[in-house]
């Protein structure tokens, strides 16, 4: 069986339907706007990385593409199909898409062995066995084969993001979020996560990520796109955005994290 | 005709323990099966469902058991079932602890943090899924501690089903008593019994709640 995901070129799917097209997306919470006309499209295979201040709606404009938060207006496609509030097609779309929160959300009474393999035995109806083998290949590529038997409380912040990683994949999901991966984690653990998910951008993954991690950035993004008060104030390669960054309020929130 | 208070007297007391035993099983039992939908319901995104089974939980909370007894118990006739000591004592409580564990659960459901819930959500894991193999399992083990806890209370409040002529173990003192007028005796007897029943059960709800602290302290 074949370790890595067979991802097509980011240039032939261009000219096919884009991974993910957000359009006029609006969130409120109460009488607060989360969310204000959001507009991001995002090719298959393309790496974007979504930063800004907290509170400005970065978290909850990726979670509202797999549809943990529910929108109040715009449309949302994943793979030229739009979502509905129907259940099946909302679990359609889940299963194409993986997500790995800032917290793990491992779940605490399963071996990682089984929290990598449920879904695939529940969701994908892949028989245990096969499930078990594509659980340990991907334990092995986030580098912790052999913790597989081990429960989540056992391993270090580092390795259980790793291993929510792991778990997201075993899906085999087209497109990964990353909802501020390392936030949670000790310093000496975040390079340990960054490298899984540079590995992971190598073979052609489509992600989007918020991160404050401005290095990984610059090294992974294709497009870094800044918000603030729930709107896209800029977007722009790495290069450009880190060096010459075309908005007053960019410019001032690199100056306060760098 | 006073009867002595001797061995029989003592023997027929005790041998009552089976039916309290009994009732507070199938009332466990049912109370747990009931217990389970009245939670799930409280939980559920469906609005008739959750107010249906706050309703549910609101009537029984708040109304003595002893009319729940006497209502369930002179309502079979009304529906066209024979009068039964049994059947009512049986209902009555089912139903009592359905409402209460319901409420237990309900909480102990909501205590699994909402990343869990979120998780099995983005691997778009099913309602089944979610609840069976992610959401349950970590919520009964809060619940350990709280639902023996309630196991305890529910034995005790068998006793009242005496009123009602169900003959168990609070019944068969009082029989007793009044045939050997020896009150203070007997009912300290049936006192007796009733702790010998439920102190374990509070240990181990002591010792399970130690534990579940710890865990959660880990």
């Amino acid at each position: 069986m074949n370790m890595v995901p067979t991802k097509p070129e980011p240039a032939l799917q261009a000219q096919t339907l884009p991974a993910i097209e957000l359009q006029g997306l609006e969130k409120w919470y109460g009488a607060f706007q989360a969310l204000k006309n959001v507009d991001l499209t995002v090719q298959s295979g393309e790496k974007i990385v979504i930063c800004g201040p907290s509170g400005s709606g970065k978290s909850t404009l990726i979670r509202c593409i797999n549809q943990l938060e529910e929108i109040q207006g715009g449309t949302i496609r994943v793979d030229g199909k739009a979502l509905t509030n129907d259940p099946k097609s909302v679990r359609a779309v889940r299963r194409e898409i993986g997500m790995v929160f800032q917290q793990f959300n491992l779940f605490p009474h399963m071996t990682i062995l089984e929290n990598c393999i449920l879904g695939p035995i529940k969701v994908a109806g892949v028989p245990r066995a096969e499930a078990e083998e594509i659980a340990h290949e991907y334990l092995k590529r986030v580098r912790i084969p052999e913790q597989a038997n081990k429960y989540p409380a056992q391993l270090s912040g580092g390795q259980q993001q790793r291993v929510a990683i792991a778990r997201a994949l075993c899906m085999r999901p087209k497109v990964m979020l990353f909802d501020e991966p390392t936030s949670a984690l000790d310093p000496e653990m975040v390079n340990e996560v960054l490298d899984t998910m540079i590995d992971l951008a190598s073979d052609g993954m489509t992600m989007i990520c918020v991160t404050h991690e401005m290095g990984f950035a610059r090294k992974v993004a294709d497009r870094v796109i800044f918000m603030d008060h729930g709107e896209i104030i800029e977007e722009n390669d790495p290069e450009q955005f880190f060096e010459a960054p075309r908005h007053e309020r960019t410019r001032s929130f690199l100056g306060q994290i760098a | 005709m006073i009867r002595e208070f001797g061995t029989g007297e003592v023997i027929y007391i005790v041998l009552a323990i089976r039916w309290t035993i009994a009732l507070s099983l199938i009332a466990f039992l049912g109370g747990a099966l009931g217990g389970l939908t009245v939670a799930l319901a409280r939980v559920s995104d469906n609005t008739s469902a959750r107010l249906a089974a706050t309703g549910f939980i609101r009537l029984f909370q708040g109304t003595p058991l002893l009319m729940q007894l006497f209502i369930v118990y002179f309502g079979l006739n009304i529906v066209g079932l024979p009068t039964s000591a049994w059947l009512a004592a049986a209902v009555a409580l089912t139903l009592h602890a359905s409402a209460f564990l319901g409420e237990i659960w309900r909480g102990c459901i909501q205590a699994v943090p909402r990343g869990q819930t979120e998780a099995a959500d983005a691997l778009a894991y099913g309602y089944v899924t979610r609840l069976k193999d992610v959401i349950l399992p970590q919520a009964a083990r809060i619940a350990a501690a709280p639902t023996t806890g309630f196991l305890v209370q529910l034995i005790k409040s068998t006793s009242l089903a005496s009123i009602i002529g169900f003959t168990e173990l609070t019944r068969a003192g009082q029989v007793i008593s009044n045939a050997t007028f020896k009150p203070f005796v007997v009912i300290s007897l049936v006192a007796v019994l009733y702790f010998i029943l439920c102190w374990p059960l509070s240990l181990a709800a002591k010792r399970l709640e130690s534990r579940f602290d710890r865990a959660v302290a880990r």
